[in-house]
């Protein structure tokens, strides 16, 4: 599985896979999970650079963990998107549910 | 033109992917736009995941993928065995999952009808669920004229 974690200032960063289906998507929520549980997470970065491809079961892994963020009232952000995965927001109606950052803040040296 | 495949495969979540990538590949002869080829690949992951989680609920089985080629069209039916489903209209409503705690999103058959044209739904109760998929390909040229053709004026 090539997801990624990054934790930094109570900032975690899921480099997410390539591909989200509900294959990876077990692993993924248990992997991130742990972590939310484990340190003090108070900003969750989605990270799409990597992925191509992205079912329900990816919004599923994305709601639940919006979910485990906001009873500790945590912000949740997804970044990187290309046109597909755009796509998939938008139907889904997740653009409307966490904060997606625009293509021009992405080169934003921060 | 006909033309037809027919693929069974253990129901495996490992499969998924095998799945999006069989029926695309049978998809090119069509000369697909990468936007088509996404949109199928999405549906019939859908379908497919449907099969392994629902219809078998994660249990052993065969899952049937076909497709025929008619024309510029494609029918792709996503089939299995497995405990089927005793109202359909319910399941196919956005957000309605009988599985929360796999965390589905209830939206697998909302995404098979965003991205193909037409979905047909047949089940019954202990016998199975057939998801038959249909999307005309390659209309390129239609989307244009149905853009375009008033804007210029």
């Amino acid at each position: 599985m090539e997801c990624k974690y990054q934790l930094k200032d109570g900032c975690m960063r899921i480099a997410m896979p390539k591909e989200v289906d509900h294959h990876c998507a077990e692993q993924l929520r248990k992997e991130a999970d742990l972590l939310i549980g484990a340190y003090h997470i108070r900003r969750l970065v989605f990270d799409f650079a990597e992925t191509e491809f992205m079912d329900s079961s990816g919004i599923g892994v994305v709601i639940g963990r919006c979910k485990n963020m906001g009873y500790g009232g945590g912000e949740v952000l997804a970044e990187h998107l290309n046109e597909r995965i755009q796509k998939i927001f938008i139907v889904s109606g997740l653009h409307k549910m966490i904060r997606v950052m625009p293509k021009e803040a992405e080169d934003d040296p921060n | 033109m006909k033309n037809e495949m027919q693929t069974v495969f253990d129901a495996k979540s490992v499969n998924e992917s095998f799945a999006r990538v069989t029926i695309a590949a049978f998809l090119t002869q069509l000369d697909p736009t990468l936007d088509e080829i996404a949109d199928v690949k999405t549906a019939v992951s859908e379908a497919v995941t449907n099969a392994i989680i629902h219809g078998y609920e994660s249990q052993e089985g065969k899952v049937y993928l076909s497709c025929i080629l008619e024309g510029n069209k494609a029918v792709i039916t996503v089939e299995d065995k497995g405990v089927g489903m005793a109202d359909i209209q319910k399941a196919m409503e956005p957000f309605y999952t009988t599985k929360p705690e796999l965390e589905r999103s209830g939206m697998g058959f909302a995404f098979m009808e965003a991205f193909m044209d037409e979905i047909q739904v047949e089940s019954e109760v202990g016998t199975g669920t057939k998801v038959i998929l249909t999307k005309k390909i390659g209309v390129r040229e239609e989307e244009n004229q149905d853009g375009c053709s008033n804007s210029s004026h």
